[in-house]
């Protein structure tokens, strides 16, 4: 089973992605802000991460830094879901080493099929 | 001794002999009529401030050293004007010197008590004039440059007019309260005299007429007495100076007429039925009382008037006589073949020799022929004479169609009324019997009840002025009178660089002009000389071609030694003029005004337009910022609508696709979709209604409410939260009275902002507590919850819009992210304000609302009656 973290800190986002991923057959892990996922992280090592950026206490940039200073981690995915729509917050977030950057509003089935997509890549 | 008290006392030189006795024999004589020869400068002497600054400006700028070129330059600097001044001049003041040897002699002789010896080398009183004509023509001759000031003369005089007044205060307080009772006791006295009445009264319109001449009389010759003129202008330090002179010298001459009333009916009294001359009574009445200290006293004070007069008539004469008379007509071809150190010593001898002969004349003239005539009318004929330079002195300064022909005709014919009116008659009984003056031509001109000399007055103004104008205004001027006419005129428009307003054109050699300034200066003056002019107009070249400029500076150079016109003479030889034509006269000072005035403009527009430059960078700066700003803002509304959309665009997303969702889900999920919806419009609701704030779109609607109900209303639909979360609201009341002026819905808006903050951060259990009361005259609410707290680096923010947005490290609370920022907004359009605050345990948001209560209100009321 494969497991996927969601970590935003806007309630009603986290219902419709956790029924979304639990439907299609993940084990799925909730955080509301960034110290939720790394002490998630501690124990836990997700395929996937689906990662907001504006969220209290640390946001998801210095998340995904962290991240990727962890070694067991080296093969998670990671995906940034925001509503930061500018350029230079999307490249910002991929030069961070994040694997995709989707903005949102989103559709749920085409967010499902990257997840997909990137699972089947490696 | 540059001090403005110097320059004011020393214009006192104007209180001669003739006010120390002149003034009471005339009280005594006359009555009233002596004050209006004080009475016509102290109401002309405020005027000073503008006409004086003038006459002074020009003066400097010219180098004017005397009256007599101050006019003839206006009027194309005309040698023969010049020396027609300066005889009008001496005709007049020489008898006026006379009268105050007279004054001196007979004083002199009464407190010495000897007798006057018709032997001129036996009278003592000779003697005393040969001592003071001699020491004036030493001392008053220190500069070869007359325009140069005199500093040690000036305050020699400014020191004797201290002393003179001080002496005649003593006398007056004397006589009033040693010989007399005070006022009142010689008032009773006087009043049992038999003319009394007559001499305190104007004597009807007929006597207030001759009033009014002589008033005008006193008035020119504030300005035209030579003395006068060169206190007041030529040795004039600052021109600041003069503020100080226009309130001190008045005063002055207020002071010094006090006790002249008094001291001439208290002569009346004491030596009614008695045979006196009533201007000695300032000696007599000591001297009756054998008070000897006093009438010494009154001689010295009386001396000291004399002698300052006639020194510095007798210097201002001999400029005069030297500069526009001997040296033009006689000396300039003599000083051209000469060394500087031959001429200076010329020029400085012929002054010398001027004021001593000056003097000498003055005292014969007293010796033969004025002998028996009294001080009073002596010194009115010279106000006369002088009075007809009036005409062509005020029109050099105000008039621009003045011309040398109006000048010299109204000059010529009002003097010449004058000694056919005044002079003539005075010393030949035999004239006044002759049919040219009885015949009905003359009859027809006489006015019965003017006193001659107000007649005269009158005719010869009348006569000057009129063919001045006439004159004037029929005949075309030349250039270089309407050269100056505009230099006069408009002096404050020339004052910088007036050098360049002197129109010239023609050929001219610069060696040629040198060798005549070296002839005056000498070698190291005129080197200096001409560096400073270079230095001023920026001349770097080594041509010898002089221009217009140079011209003026070289003529300025030599008027203080030998006067404008001789100066002019001089520089003309050495140089070829061609004639300009009117017009292009005109034409050259225009622009030459413009390009000062170009100059001027141009330096302002370019301060101008860097200020406007630098506004514009700030208003440029402060648009990017906005810009920015709104950026900013976008890009957050952008993601706060962003948001809710996220959720709700899932949601049905998840709805459309899975037709077999649990009811109970599937429930929750429409929910979500409906309060997401809210959001949306309560974001956009709360973006339109901040911007409505802003652009002040909202009217407040501000009247008295009562503040504990505004805020119990605000809690209300709130308090089945604070149950639910088990929270402790209390409420602290301070105040003595509740109502204060608010709009009460925007109000309950902030209150029901502030407390659902305060119910999202609160922990459960926890405590809210708001606190009502007046602080330094305002309204202040505490709303304290407690909680975590705001980070520290925070605070300053929390109001801004969309701030949670921006800080992630605050937890958002569910709204629009522009609540806090709504409230501010809303206290500071009541004038009021909002703080937030970190406390121990929790955090604290104060809201101050000004306090304009009626009571307040009604103090201002009071405090503004009190003002007004």
């Amino acid at each position: 089973m494969k497991k996927i973290l969601i970590a935003d800190d806007e309630h009603k986002i986290i219902m419709t992605l956790e029924y979304a991923f639990k439907k299609a057959g993940y084990e799925v892990f909730i955080a509301r802000d960034g110290s939720e996922v790394l002490e998630l992280l501690k124990t836990e090592v997700p395929d996937v991460i689906l990662l907001d950026i504006m969220m209290p206490n640390i946001d998801g940039y210095t998340t995904l830094t962290e991240i990727k200073k962890n070694k067991n981690l080296a093969k998670t995915k990671v995906i940034f879901l925001s509503a930061k729509t500018g350029e230079a917050d999307i490249k910002k977030g991929l030069d961070l080493g994040a694997d995709d950057y989707i903005t949102k509003p989103y559709s749920i089935k085409k967010l499902t099929e990257r997840v997909e997509e990137l699972l089947n890549d490696k | 001794m540059n001090n403005p008290y110097v320059y004011a006392l020393s214009l006192a030189v104007y209180c001669s002999a003739w006010t120390y006795y002149g003034s009471i024999g005339v009280a005594a004589n006359q009555g009233l009529e002596y004050m209006a020869i004080y009475i016509g400068p102290i109401i002309i002497i405020p005027a000073w401030i503008y006409i004086n600054t003038k006459i002074i400006r020009i003066s400097r700028v010219n180098k004017i050293s005397s009256i007599a070129d101050f006019i003839s330059l206006r009027y194309g600097n005309s040698r023969s004007l010049s020396a027609l001044i300066a005889l009008v001049c001496m005709f007049a003041i020489i008898p006026y010197i006379g009268l105050q040897i007279k004054a001196i002699s007979e004083t002199f002789h009464l407190v010495t008590e000897t007798g006057q010896s018709d032997n001129i080398f036996f009278d003592s009183a000779t003697y005393v004039v040969l001592i003071i004509a001699l020491f004036s023509s030493y001392y008053g001759t220190k500069y070869v440059d007359a325009s140069e000031k005199r500093l040690g003369i000036i305050s020699a005089v400014a020191v004797e007019s201290f002393l003179k007044l001080i002496f005649f205060v003593i006398l007056g307080i004397f006589v009033v309260y040693g010989v007399f009772n005070g006022f009142e006791d010689i008032y009773t006295q006087a009043s049992k005299l038999p003319d009394f009445a007559a001499k305190n009264s104007f004597n009807g319109l007929e006597g207030s007429f001759n009033w009014f001449l002589m008033s005008m009389l006193s008035m020119s010759a504030i300005f035209l007495l030579p003395r006068q003129f060169h206190t007041a202008i030529i040795e004039n330090r600052k021109e600041k100076h003069i503020k100080t002179a226009i309130w001190l010298f008045p005063l002055y001459l207020l002071i010094f007429n006090f006790f002249v009333f008094p001291i001439a009916w208290g002569g009346k009294i004491l030596f009614f039925g008695q045979d006196v001359n009533p201007e000695l009574y300032s000696i007599l009445i000591p001297q009756k009382f054998g008070n000897i200290f006093i009438s010494t006293l009154v001689f010295f004070g009386g001396l000291s008037a004399c002698i300052s007069m006639i020194i510095i008539s007798s210097i201002s004469l001999s400029i005069m006589l030297s500069n526009n008379i001997i040296i033009p007509y006689g000396w300039l071809d003599e000083f051209k073949s000469k060394t500087e150190t031959d001429n200076t010593k010329s020029i400085v001898n012929i002054r010398k020799v001027s004021i001593f002969l000056l003097i000498i004349s003055g005292f014969i003239f007293y010796k033969y022929l004025i002998l028996g005539k009294s001080l009073y009318s002596i010194g009115l004929v010279s106000f006369v004479l002088i009075a007809q330079l009036g005409p062509s002195f005020f029109g050099a300064i105000f008039w621009r169609r003045g011309t040398y022909a109006g000048s010299v005709t109204g000059i010529i014919v009002g003097v010449l009324i004058c000694f056919f009116g005044l002079i003539f008659p005075s010393f030949s009984e035999s004239f006044l019997q002759s049919s040219l003056y009885q015949n009905e031509f003359f009859n027809f001109f006489k006015i019965p009840y003017l006193s001659p000399i107000a007649q005269i007055f009158f005719w010869s103004m009348f006569a000057n002025s009129a063919l001045f104008t006439i004159i004037s205004a029929n005949t075309v001027s030349n250039y270089r009178e309407r050269n100056y006419a505009e230099l006069y005129v408009d002096i404050d428009d020339y004052i910088q660089n007036h050098e360049n307003a002197y129109i010239w054109k023609g050929t001219a050699n610069i060696s040629d002009i040198q060798k005549i300034l070296v002839q005056f200066l000498g070698v190291k003056k005129t080197e200096q000389a001409l560096k400073i002019f270079n230095l001023k107009y920026k001349i770097t070249n080594d041509s010898d071609t002089a221009d217009s400029r140079f011209i003026k500076f070289s003529e300025n150079l030599l008027s203080g030694r030998i006067g404008t016109a001789s100066a002019k003479i001089l520089i003309e030889g050495v140089t070829k003029e061609d004639k300009i034509s009117l017009p292009e006269v005109l034409k050259i000072l225009e622009e030459s005004k413009e390009n000062i005035s170009l100059n001027k403009q141009l330096s302002e527009q370019s301060h101008q337009l860097i200020k406007l430059s630098n506004e514009l960078q700030n208003v440029n700066e402060n648009l990017l910022e906005k810009d920015q700003q709104k950026d900013e803002f976008l890009d957050s509304v952008a993601h706060e609508l962003r948001t809710p959309i996220t959720a709700i665009r899932a949601t049905s997303e998840i709805l459309l696709d899975d037709e077999d969702m649990p009811p109970e889900l599937k429930k929750d999920f429409l929910e979500n979709i409906i309060s997401e919806s809210d959001r949306l419009s309560e974001i956009i609701n709360d973006i339109l209604y901040l911007d409505k704030l802003e652009t002040g779109t909202i009217s407040l609607n501000i009247k008295e409410n009562n503040i504990i109900q505004t805020f119990r209303k605000a809690l209300k639909p709130l308090l089945h939260l604070f149950d639910q979360r088990h929270l402790h609201h209390s409420e602290v009341h301070l105040l003595e009275n509740d109502i204060f002026e608010y709009d009460e819905p925007r109000m309950i808006q902030v209150f029901q902002n502030i407390l659902g903050n305060a119910l999202k951060f609160t922990n459960d259990q926890g405590m809210i507590q708001t606190k009502f009361q007046e602080k330094d005259d305002q309204l202040k609410i505490s709303i304290f919850n407690t909680g975590k707290t705001i980070p520290e680096e925070d605070l300053e923010f929390i109001f801004d819009k969309f701030y949670q947005s921006k800080n992630q490290n605050l937890r958002k609370p569910v709204g629009s992210g522009l609540g806090l920022a709504i409230c501010k907004k809303i206290m500071v359009a009541q004038k009021g304000d909002i703080e937030v605050k970190n406390k121990e345990i929790g955090v604290t948001f104060e809201i101050f609302l000004p306090i304009t209560n009626n009571e307040s209100v009604q103090n201002a009321d009071d405090q503004n009656i009190k003002e007004i």
